[in-house]
């Protein structure tokens, strides 16, 4: 997604990072999935950023979105550039690294260090390609509770993320209530929608109808790139919003002073996702993109029964924060999720912050989020050191 | 709001009507002024509905939990009688359907505080004797074209509401803007009437 446009924070920045990996589910060990097939090893790269307390009681876990990785904040060496969430995450910042320890992971199914399609499949010393296993949120959810059994850390205190995050932190909440003092979902969901599948399956179609995708087997080839590079620019669109488009691009050409009359590009918007779409070939693998938009796609908390009783056993305290101009998940859908919430007596305050970014928008607007994040998690350390409230349900 | 038309000496006064360590909802808590105030001086446990984005970063900043929502909506996720207190100070005649809004409150609350500003007070009706003009006070600043008032009711109305709807009036106060309880022809003098409500459902 697009952070290019993260405003500028004045607050200092975690600094020098770098990725970590965690390798378990061996042979014999192979965690077993939604699918019920089994995999294994499994490693997961991860970054941390803070200090781990004693009682390793100040963790929390940043979840990301479809294309992006676990360098979350910071810079790695030698990069100019910092992290996707870097004004969110720093000394002082709404995730504050001097009150928290912060871990953030890459997905299970990913290409950007943690085992996905493009990882070597030790049985057969090649690229799994489509021969790796179908991955759901659940299963990325259950890689990350291994990585968090590794690290020592029983309970999280809080677990965030926007869009393909939130979706995560929610399966904490619902399968791990007590691994989560609270979650923060933004700009997300509690079930894919037919118009959000459609999207993907939109950019699924573009990646496998590029001849050079040879169903997947394309490692040590010519990568699909003309295909994953439509799947982005279909992205990109679903990220931004009528009026961010508008705003930033409107109908301005671009390296001409009128229309061309010819199928050259006329406009800026147009170079744009051309450009943003070859630099993520470069960075992406197109099957991990099948893979992980397929498990956003399968995700559905209410597919056996109704939403309200998925919360049953919850425990967590919520924020759920949307925008009002994200059309890919409206907030309407974070609203349904705080109605069942509420529903379930649990503790939750909502924000549908005015924005004009789109989807994009948890990445952008860093001001209005930190006021939300950093106070509700000033609140809940509070009520923590003054002992478990008396009514802990409402 | 015209700070004069909701003093602290409101809020004290609904303080006054809560027990400690209860269940509070507060509709339209705006910048969560009372909820924070109750939270401190009666340990209640306190959740607060508000449709402003600007006030739910005031109450987020004074660590209330609060929904972003309207009056007239955000009552339907709740179990019966899930608080102990809901409150409707200085919103109820902003929303919608006041008597639907009531209703929900008697249901997910088991007692409900009202508050609301007295459109017959002695100074408004001697605008319109008087001037011919609907009255603009300094309680009630606005014009007819720019105000939020949807409901325009007296405290004898009120008392007629719950009348009909076979609600419980436990308690009513009636106050001034000085600051003062009214005890002489509250619905001449008052300019706010302060209401402890039930009902068996």
């Amino acid at each position: 997604m697009n952070t290019s446009s993260s405003p500028s924070v004045d607050l200092p920045s975690v600094g020098t990072v770098e990725a970590q990996y965690f390798t378990c589910c061996e042979p014999a060990n192979e965690l077993v999935l939604k699918s019920g097939l089994k995999l294994g090893p499994i490693t997961l790269a991860y970054e941390t950023y803070g200090q781990l307390n004693e009682d390793k009681s100040n963790a929390i876990l940043i979840c990301h979105t479809l294309t992006s990785d676990a360098h979350a904040a910071g810079f790695h060496p030698g990069d100019k550039k910092p992290g996707w969430w870097e004004g969110m995450i720093g000394p002082g910042k709404a995730f504050d690294t001097n009150k928290y320890f912060v871990l953030s992971s890459n997905v299970l199914g990913s290409c950007k260090g943690s085992t996905g399609p493009a990882s070597i499949n030790p049985s057969t010393n090649k690229p799994y390609g489509l021969s790796l296993p179908f991955i759901t949120i659940e299963d990325m959810v259950a890689a990350q509770k291994k990585l968090a059994d590794h690290l020592g850390i029983r309970k999280f205190f809080s677990i965030a993320g926007g869009s393909m995050g939130g979706l995560q932190a929610l399966i904490w909440a619902v399968h791990y209530p007590e691994a989560i003092h609270s979650a923060i979902l933004i700009a997300t969901n509690y079930r894919h929608t037919a118009q959000q599948i459609a999207l993907h399956e939109v950019g699924r179609q573009a990646i496998m109808s590029d001849s050079d995708w040879q169903n997947g087997d394309y490692y040590g080839k010519t990568i699909p790139a003309k295909g994953l590079a439509l799947a982005r620019m279909i992205g990109h669109i679903t990220y931004m919003s009528d009026k961010s488009m508008d705003e930033k691009f409107g109908r301005k050409l671009i390296g001409k002073e009128k229309l061309g009359y010819d199928f050259s590009h006329d406009f800026e918007v147009e170079n744009y996702l051309k450009y943003r779409a070859s630099n993520f070939v470069q960075r992406f693998d197109a099957n991990s993109y099948l893979y992980i938009s397929k498990a956003l796609d399968y995700f559905d908390l209410a597919e056996d029964g109704e939403l309200t009783d998925k919360f049953k056993k919850t425990l967590a305290h919520f924020l759920v924060i949307s925008f009002t101009s994200d059309w890919l998940y409206p907030s309407y859908q974070s609203k349904e999720l705080v109605r069942a919430l509420k529903a379930n007596d649990l503790d939750v305050s909502d924000c549908e912050i005015n924005s004009t970014y789109g989807h994009d928008a948890f990445l952008v607007e860093i001001e209005s989020q930190s006021k939300l994040v950093k106070h509700f998690l000033n609140r809940l350390q509070k009520e923590k050191s003054h002992g478990p409230s008396p009514n802990p349900s409402i | 709001m015209d700070p004069a038309l909701t003093p602290r000496f409101d809020h004290q006064i609904i303080a006054g009507l809560i027990e400690p360590n209860s269940r509070v909802l507060d509709l339209g808590c705006g910048n969560g002024e009372l909820l924070a105030l109750l939270t401190k001086e009666k340990s209640i446990k306190g959740t607060g509905i508000e449709i402003n984005e600007k006030a739910i970063y005031h109450c987020m900043e004074k660590g209330l939990t609060v929904s972003h929502a309207d009056i007239d909506s955000g009552l339907v996720d709740y179990s019966n009688k899930r608080f102990d207190y809901v409150i409707l100070n200085e919103s109820l005649q902003e929303v919608l359907n006041p008597d639907k809004v009531i209703i929900e409150a008697l249901r997910v609350g088991k007692e409900v505080i009202v508050g609301i500003p007295n459109f017959c007070h002695i100074r408004a009706r001697w605008q319109i004797f008087l001037q011919g003009r609907v009255p603009v006070t300094k309680e009630l600043p606005y014009q007819w074209y720019n105000t939020p008032n949807l409901r325009f009711l007296s405290l004898k109305d009120f008392h007629h509401f719950c009348q009909i709807k076979g609600i419980t009036i436990e308690k009513k106060i009636a106050l001034s803007n000085h600051h003062r309880i009214i005890h002489f022809k509250p619905n001449l003098f008052a300019h706010t009437g302060i209401y402890l409500l039930s009902k068996n459902v």
